[in-house]
């Protein structure tokens, strides 16, 4: 692999980062490890991946999952490199590569706004677009923003190709040019979302599953892939499927993942038993059982941080998760919390909402000014023992979280 | 909307660099608990300018964006908003921008609005941490608590009244024969190094500017939820022990 002087430095010291930020208890090491890199070759993404196939899995839904059936149907070739705990930033694909250097492949949860700028340095073989929904959109303004970004990716990467979800206008929109896409006909959730087609901002017309845009040559594509109840159909042929997993959900992103997996040479029958093994996504955010509370901790140090936090803690699950949120004002931290006004918090208000950390009064001033209700408890570990059992997403920055990891890390042990 | 009480955020763009959006929210929100119409009216760079607000809330800057903030504000006619009653509050640069002039980044001594007697070097240290202010205004009594992350050393002119006077910190941080100073308090225009959301912990204050601004003396009670909670915790790690 050749990643030249300063890359193979920079992939050392992140090597060594990750490894002290673990062994030092100080943080999960990956997204460390990745900055460290990148803060010492800004080209340490490109070096990283240039001997690597790499597929990149975004959209609003289904990204962890999605990923982890990708890296599972890659393995039938070789060795994955893959970031399934969900760092789907630059910093964390920069781990995940880091940490499995001689992988041939890469499958990569990539955050939706970031996906012009990892395609630009790693160069896919192929992306895999799930699709897109307002929950997530509203953080940067508009459903045509995002769409634009991902077209972006799309038409700067003629080399990979592309399987999309032709039941989403926003992702055909994005996919519409590519020189090779792979239409599946993966569905939508919430078919209100869409209303105005990116290429010509006039309305989509829905009729049952399909859809067109009046006055164009827009409307929805011939799906090559699709799915039944236990069986992935694709390009006619019919390949049975039992998965682990539950729901319809489950099954249209097994099917973008086959189809992917597919088209870098994997077969697909072997492609399928490999994911009918997923008996849990252990990438779902790193979510633990504590007793009773289905916990996963995110990290969110700035407010750009926050705000995607808490975006994704808005629109991710099918059930609503009560939300701890955890501030410290450690040096680690910033002892200033003044950041704190410059987040949105009105998409998580009405939910149930524990306020704790050292700096707990800070956060709670703030939630006050904006009228939004919660519960104040001084440490995180008595928040999430007073949470209602079900989804609990603990929003914290660097030394609280870490704090609250440690106390679950004595408490629960490893256990998953 | 045009009753309403307008606050506005002057320039967000070049001086808004630590959660500024912070004062102008709890000016609004302590307005409209009470009754009071208001809104927010954010002026960016090249915007018309809003005739009649109430509040001018000028904020932090990162340091070369306040040469440009310079240069924009001097489209607004400040003295006359304020001579007709608005209130300023400006916090950290907008206090260097209010006064004769201040020390670029590379030491060269750049024109402010001559609002204020004030004159700012640039010092080689930072002054970061915890400020607490004895107010001199009248009308408020709770010592001043906030924030500070700058390198100016603020000369204020003998005839301009500081804010107050430091207890914990270093305000304005120039030599004064009784101790460090902080920021300015001229007619309705008020200057702070305590940067950020400084009224989310100082109500009183909030409400002092608030009946400048209103004319209204009496102003009902509002709940103050987690703000002595909070005031307490950041007095207490610095050390301070009063109110």
């Amino acid at each position: 692999m050749q990643v030249g002087l300063r890359g193979s430095l920079a992939k050392s010291a992140g090597r060594l980062a990750s490894w002290a930020s673990k062994k030092s208890g100080r943080g999960s090491g990956g997204v460390i490890g990745g900055r460290v890199a990148l803060a010492l070759d800004p080209n340490v993404l490109e070096k990283l991946s240039r001997d690597k196939r790499i597929v990149i899995v975004t959209g609003t839904n289904g990204k962890s999952t999605t990923t982890s059936m990708v890296r599972e149907a890659l393995k039938v070739a070789d060795g994955v490199a893959s970031n399934v705990l969900g760092d789907n930033m630059t910093g964390g694909v920069i781990a995940a590569l880091i940490e499995q250097p001689d992988a041939r492949y890469a499958a990569l949860e990539v955050d939706e706004l970031y996906v012009p700028e990892v395609a630009r340095a790693v160069k896919p073989a192929g992306f895999v677009l799930l699709n897109l929904s307002r929950d997530q959109l509203d953080r940067v303004g508009t459903t045509s923003n995002v769409e634009a970004r991902i077209r972006e990716a799309v038409e700067e990467n003629p080399q990979a190709f592309v399987v999309a979800n032709c039941d989403d206008p926003l992702i055909a929109s994005a996919a519409w040019d590519a020189p090779n896409v792979i239409w599946v006909a993966a569905g939508v959730t919430r078919s209100k979302d869409c209303v105005t087609f990116p290429r010509t901002d006039t309305p989509v017309v829905r009729e049952g599953d399909d859809w067109y845009v009046p006055d164009s040559e827009y409307s929805r594509p011939t799906p090559q892939w699709w799915f039944e109840d236990e069986a992935i159909i694709a390009e006619g042929e019919s390949h049975p499927l039992a998965l682990a997993l539950p729901g319809r959900a489950n099954r249209a992103n097994a099917t973008q993942a086959v189809a992917a997996a597919n088209e870098l040479g994997v077969d697909i029958d072997a492609a399928i038993a490999q994911i009918e093994k997923i008996t849990q996504v252990s990438g779902r955010y790193g979510r633990k059982n504590l007793n009773g509370r289905f916990a996963r901790t995110i990290l969110a140090k700035n407010p750009a941080g926050w705000q995607e936090s808490l975006m994704m803690v808005r629109s991710s699950g099918e059930d609503e998760s009560a939300i701890i949120l955890a501030v410290n004002g450690r040096v680690g931290d910033g002892e200033d919390l003044s950041w704190l006004w410059d987040i949105d918090f009105t998409p998580i208000n009405g939910r149930a909402i524990t306020v704790s950390g050292e700096r707990r009064a800070d956060l709670a001033v703030r939630l006050e000014y904006a009228g939004i209700e919660f519960e104040l408890v001084e440490k995180t570990e008595d928040a999430l023992r007073g949470a209602p059992e079900g989804p609990v997403d603990v929003v914290a920055n660097y030394t609280a979280a870490h704090d609250f990891n440690n106390w679950v890390a004595r408490e629960f042990g490893e256990a998953k | 909307m045009s009753d309403a009480l307008k606050i506005g955020i002057i320039l967000p763009e070049t001086m808004g660099a630590y959660g500024d959006r912070g004062n102008a929210v709890v000016l609004e929100q302590r307005l409209v608990r009470r009754g009071f119409a208001a809104e927010i009216v954010t002026v960016n760079v090249d915007d018309d300018l809003p005739s009649g607000l109430d509040f001018y809330l000028l904020g932090g800057s990162e340091d070369p964006a306040q040469t440009i903030a310079v240069e924009e504000l001097r489209r607004f006619a400040l003295q006359d908003a304020v001579n007709k009653g608005a209130v300023v509050l400006a916090v950290c640069a907008g206090f260097q921008v209010l006064g004769e002039w201040y020390e670029d980044p590379y030491g060269k001594r750049m024109d402010g609005l001559g609002l204020i007697d004030a004159k700012t070097r640039l010092s080689k240290d930072r002054f970061v941490g915890e400020l607490v202010v004895d107010p001199s205004i009248e009308g408020v009594s709770q010592v001043l608590t906030g924030f500070e992350n700058h390198r100016g050393v603020t000369q204020i002119g003998e005839d301009v009244k500081p804010l107050g006077k430091v207890l914990h910190g270093f305000g304005n941080a120039a030599d004064e024969d009784e101790g460090f100073v902080d920021g300015a308090a001229v007619g309705n225009m008020f200057a702070t190094y305590m940067h950020g959301p400084m009224l989310a912990r100082n109500p009183e204050f909030a409400d002092h500017l608030i009946r400048l601004a209103t004319g209204v003396d009496e102003l009902a009670p509002l709940e103050e939820g987690t703000i002595s909670a909070l005031r307490d915790e950041r007095l207490t790690a610095s050390g301070i022990t009063q109110k």
